[in-house]
């Protein structure tokens, strides 16, 4: 059924920290694992020794921030993977039914068995979460690894999605974002998470953290504290002595 | 977006085929025995044709009944139960027609009706999307609609009604155009939204992703081609628009009239391709496109 759930039970989605992501790429490679092995087709790749291309469910961009003031720029590194909307657009476009969002938890999740392969889901989708596999010929997207974190197979410590698992940098957070009290809904709320394009009414689920402003070692305040350590850090000769000095002379009067 | 042929072939012939059912259904003209067969035979060719070439379009065509069950919520499959509601309203009518000579007007006006609410079915699949600020907007029915119309009353040999038809299509269409070329810019999405960092200073995409291509980039990020675009608005405009209506308005019958169809579908075959070519699909700013360069 691709009508919405008027309302989700819980809302099970990630709050991802761009202050603290380093742009590793390991949860891309997690989930690329993980979800390749497991539920769902494979998530193939064409021409891998030749001019590549593949299925990915998240991919992290790297932008370049450069504020208006003569700051520094910063670089910001960005994953993006499906962000499990409350009015996830790629549902209700579905023609079939094999798109859908569970009311239990709120995830969205594709039946592959129903999938036509049409290719609209996609289309709708403001994020590019989805993406057609090139050998299955069916949508493909973040399954927030349903297969994980419901899994009593795994040690408990194992069941989150296998991006937030891999974060070196503890960067991805998982949980329920429809529980005000949770951890990540505090996290969020403490830190100003904020929504992807939020003027196209998706109301996403995932949080984005935004980063902290760079240090600005030239601000006049930073720059007195420098200051301390600064007649200490002068350097000693400025002028060379010897055989550089000569060549010094020499080359400064030709 | 990717201008897939089966996209374009689809949406200009199914558009004219039921088109020219929308007119049959309305007894415009009004024909019976072999001359109803020829035409209903060139409207099912369209309509049936351009169905099948979307088909083509899909990455399981052997699972395409599914898409009859969901149109409470989604075009598509709106557009799949009204193309079938349709084509065999139309084959109920059309055989009435042929072989007894006889013209149910009321199936007639059901299945016209039908007709055009596939077409109408059709736009709203482009319509809807948000996430495609040049076809998010009322003028993509509009146009597809009039085009049904006007290709289909050329087909159906009613000149009265085929040239002031093509003159409001081309209006339309010129509207889109012009609609479409600052749809982007109005729509308010931008790199900033997108990631939330707009307020922080000026931003630039650094890194994509992946060395290589991928899906997002080969179906939404399409710019090939972007620069002949007004040379090809003209080549619609006028094989598709001028030149039909300068020959149906000449002495010449149906040499004449032949021309004007070809002449007609050439054109609108160029306006579909820009259609999806120049569409700029809002996922492109996270790969640093759609962004004017500083």
């Amino acid at each position: 059924m691709t009508t919405l759930p008027p309302k989700t039970a819980k809302k099970l989605g990630l709050v991802i920290d761009l202050d603290t992501c380093v742009g590793c790429h390991a949860c891309v490679i997690s989930c690329k694992g993980w979800n390749t092995e497991n539920y769902g087709a494979p998530l193939s790749d064409q021409d891998a020794y030749g001019t590549p291309s593949g299925t990915f469910l998240n991919r992290v961009h790297s932008y370049e921030v450069q504020p208006p003031e003569a700051a520094p720029a910063q670089l910001v590194h960005f994953p993006k993977s499906c962000l499990h909307c409350d009015d996830a657009p790629c549902v209700t476009v579905c023609p079939t039914g094999a798109s859908y969002k569970r009311a239990e938890d709120g995830i969205v999740l594709v039946n592959e068995t129903a999938c036509i392969g049409c290719g609209l889901c996609a289309w709708a989708c403001p994020y590019g979460a989805r993406e057609m596999d090139a050998a299955a010929k069916v949508m493909k997207k973040c399954t927030l690894c349903v297969d994980r974190i419901y899994n009593e197979n795994l040690p408990e410590e194992d069941r989150q999605p296998a991006c937030v698992r891999t974060c070196p940098a503890g960067a991805r957070h998982f949980g329920d974002l429809g529980d005000p009290d949770s951890a990540v809904s505090q996290l969020a709320a403490a830190r100003g998470g904020f929504d992807l394009m939020p003027e196209l009414g998706t109301a996403p689920v995932n949080k984005y953290l935004p980063p902290r402003p760079k240090d600005q070692l030239d601000h006049p305040q930073t720059a007195e504290q420098i200051d301390i350590l600064a007649p200490y850090l002068a350097p000693v000769a400025n002028s060379p002595k010897g055989f550089l000095g000569w060549l010094d002379k020499t080359l400064e009067r030709l | 977006m990717h201008p897939a042929p089966s996209l374009i072939a689809f949406t200009t012939l199914s558009g004219l085929g039921f088109g020219l059912l929308a007119w049959l259904g309305l007894g415009l003209p009004s024909v019976t025995g072999v001359t109803a067969f020829v035409f209903f035979t060139i409207a099912y060719v369209l309509a049936a044709g351009g169905l099948l070439a979307s088909a083509l379009h899909l990455g399981h065509p052997e699972r395409a009944w599914r898409a009859f069950s969901q149109w409470r919520s989604s075009w598509l499959s709106r557009e799949g139960c009204a193309s079938v509601a349709a084509l065999l309203v139309m084959a109920a009518y059309g055989a009435a027609l042929v072989f007894w000579g006889q013209r149910i007007a009321w199936l007639g006006w059901l299945g016209a009706a039908l007709s055009l609410c596939t077409v109408f079915c059709t736009a709203m699949i482009y319509a809807q999307l948000k996430t495609v600020p040049r076809w998010h907007t009322p003028l993509t029915p509009a146009l597809l609609l009039s085009l049904c119309l006007a290709g289909g009353a050329l087909l159906a040999g009613q000149i009265s009604l085929a040239w002031p038809l093509l003159i409001a299509a081309a209006v339309l269409q010129l509207l889109a155009w012009h609609h479409g070329d600052r749809a982007f810019a109005r729509s308010g999405t931008t790199l900033g939204t997108a990631t939330g960092l707009g307020a922080r200073g000026q931003l630039r995409a650094f890194e994509p992703p992946h060395t290589g291509t991928n899906y997002l980039l080969r179906e939404m990020a399409f710019e090939v081609g972007r620069k002949h675009a007004t040379k090809l608005r003209g080549i619609a405009l006028t094989l598709g628009y001028a030149m039909p209506v300068l020959l149906i308005l000449l002495p010449g019958a149906h040499v004449t009239a032949a021309l004007a169809v070809l002449s007609h579908i050439a054109g609108i075959l160029a306006s579909r391709w820009l259609f999806f070519a120049q569409a700029e699909h809002v996922v492109g700013l996270y790969y640093g496109r759609h962004t004017p360069r500083t």
